[in-house]
């Protein structure tokens, strides 16, 4: 016994060294996987309210371009507009029993209040959380295309792994095709993400357009990624192509959060077939 | 009572400053400085070191808090924190008497020099290897570390340059 407490006293300083290392391991391998990621992360009420009253100031510097982002949806919302009118003049496509019309995703805005991108698992933290609805594993994106998946939320704010994370895969497509892939990052330039898996005799071209797949219960169909910047000839086993981004994801106001409403109906359906 | 004072300060004085101004840098796009790690060349030099390594290990989970890093900063800080002793005998042969004398700002600039360059190293190599987190791009790593060390070190000497002339 007076050994053991012999032992404890001349090496106390290490072995309270291995317990804080030992904690701070255990933070680092939560932090890795996305499902467990609940202690350290900046949106808690603490870090959130901080970075939210220092983006309300900085939000200033970047007025400029979020008034061009809105102006660019603005016409292509109305162009979107213009082709409807053309189809709602035929008799039949006018909805006028509004009782049985299905909504299947709602949107809702919030603001980017910190934005990680030049390290290799970058995170973002948004100003809205589960008061405002946000839950884990929605859609986040803006007008130019994808930005990332709600990770964890707390009350008023909520994480987002961003594209340009290490562990993010998101199911893609060539535009108007059904030729799938999986989109990911390898961690060296924000503008570049790169889709692996797509099939050999998917007709790639330099500077075809990627579009989200719809094959998750996160993203909606269609929704923009980037263009093919990069093939790589040769017989890798994953076949893949480097993708530019049309977000400049160093340069990010508000985002618009997908809540998919069909979502739990198709996880029930999906578990009963395990 | 003081100096605890000036110790607390000194701790959320580092952490806005790392968190709020220093994470924005990205020089070149990814360069960024770690200042925040001088918090262990400063604490005095105590025998009980507990409260000592307590702190270095707050300060860097607050870094990690704030940088979405889960526990990268406070490990790699925790790790320079326990091996100081160990530097500053190599380098200042120093005796366990004299620890409480210990001043890093009167000795000779060249030992300075040799110690802190060795702790910033330690640190930033740990902080990029987990941050990384796989062994593919191995080079970044070195590079990251190099890179980030030298602003670090430049800041460090630029502002411990500029505080000393003061007093």
């Amino acid at each position: 016994m007076q050994q053991i407490i012999y032992f404890f006293q001349k090496f106390k300083y290490f072995l309270f060294f291995l317990l804080l290392e030992f904690v701070a391991l255990f933070f680092i391998f939560n932090n890795l996987s996305f499902h467990k990621s609940k202690f350290i992360n900046s949106a808690n009420s603490i870090t959130g309210g901080l970075y939210y009253q220092s983006s309300n100031i900085t939000e200033y510097l970047n007025l400029k371009e979020e008034n061009k982002l809105l102006a660019e949806e603005n016409t292509q919302l109305k162009n979107l507009l213009s082709k409807k009118s053309v189809n709602l003049d035929t008799k039949h496509s006018i909805v006028l029993d509004t009782l049985h019309y299905y909504q299947k995703y709602s949107f809702s805005t919030a603001k980017i209040i910190n934005n990680n991108y030049a390290k290799d698992f970058n995170f973002i933290t948004i100003n809205k959380g589960e008061n405002e609805g946000i839950k884990k594993e929605m859609a986040v994106i803006n007008s130019r295309g994808i930005i990332g998946i709600t990770e964890h939320t707390t009350n008023n704010y909520a994480r987002v792994q961003s594209i340009l994370n290490k562990n993010s895969k998101i199911n893609a497509r060539l535009k108007n095709t059904n030729y799938f892939g999986t989109l990911g990052w390898d961690g060296k330039d924000y503008n570049t993400v790169q889709l692996s898996d797509i099939p050999r005799q998917a007709p790639i071209k330099f500077g075809d357009t990627i579009e989200t797949g719809g094959r998750s219960t996160i993203f909606p169909e269609g929704i923009l990624i980037g263009t093919i910047s990069k093939i790589n000839k040769g017989n890798s086993a994953d076949n893949k192509v480097d993708i530019t981004l049309f977000n400049d994801m160093s340069n990010l106001g508000y985002v618009n959060i997908i809540k998919n409403l069909d979502r739990q109906e198709i996880k029930q359906l999906e578990k009963n077939n395990e | 009572m003081n100096s605890s004072l000036r110790l607390i300060t000194m701790f959320f004085g580092l952490l806005f400053l790392q968190v709020f101004v220093l994470n924005n840098i990205l020089f070149l796009g990814h360069i960024n400085p770690y200042l925040y790690i001088i918090f262990v060349f400063v604490y005095p030099l105590k025998e009980n070191r507990i409260s000592f390594l307590f702190f270095t290990f707050l300060l860097g989970l607050g870094i990690d808090f704030f940088s979405d890093s889960g526990g990268t900063h406070a490990f790699s800080i925790l790790i320079i924190a326990y091996t100081r002793l160990f530097f500053i005998k190599l380098y200042f042969r120093k005796v366990a008497t004299e620890y409480a004398f210990f001043k890093l700002k009167s000795e000779p600039f060249g030992k300075r020099f040799n110690y802190v360059v060795t702790l910033t190293l330690i640190h930033h190599l740990i902080y990029f290897s987990f941050a990384n987190f796989s062994l593919n791009n191995i080079l970044d790593v070195f590079l990251n570390t190099l890179f980030s060390s030298v602003f670090t070190l430049l800041l460090y000497f630029l502002g411990s340059y500029l505080f000393n002339k003061t007093e």
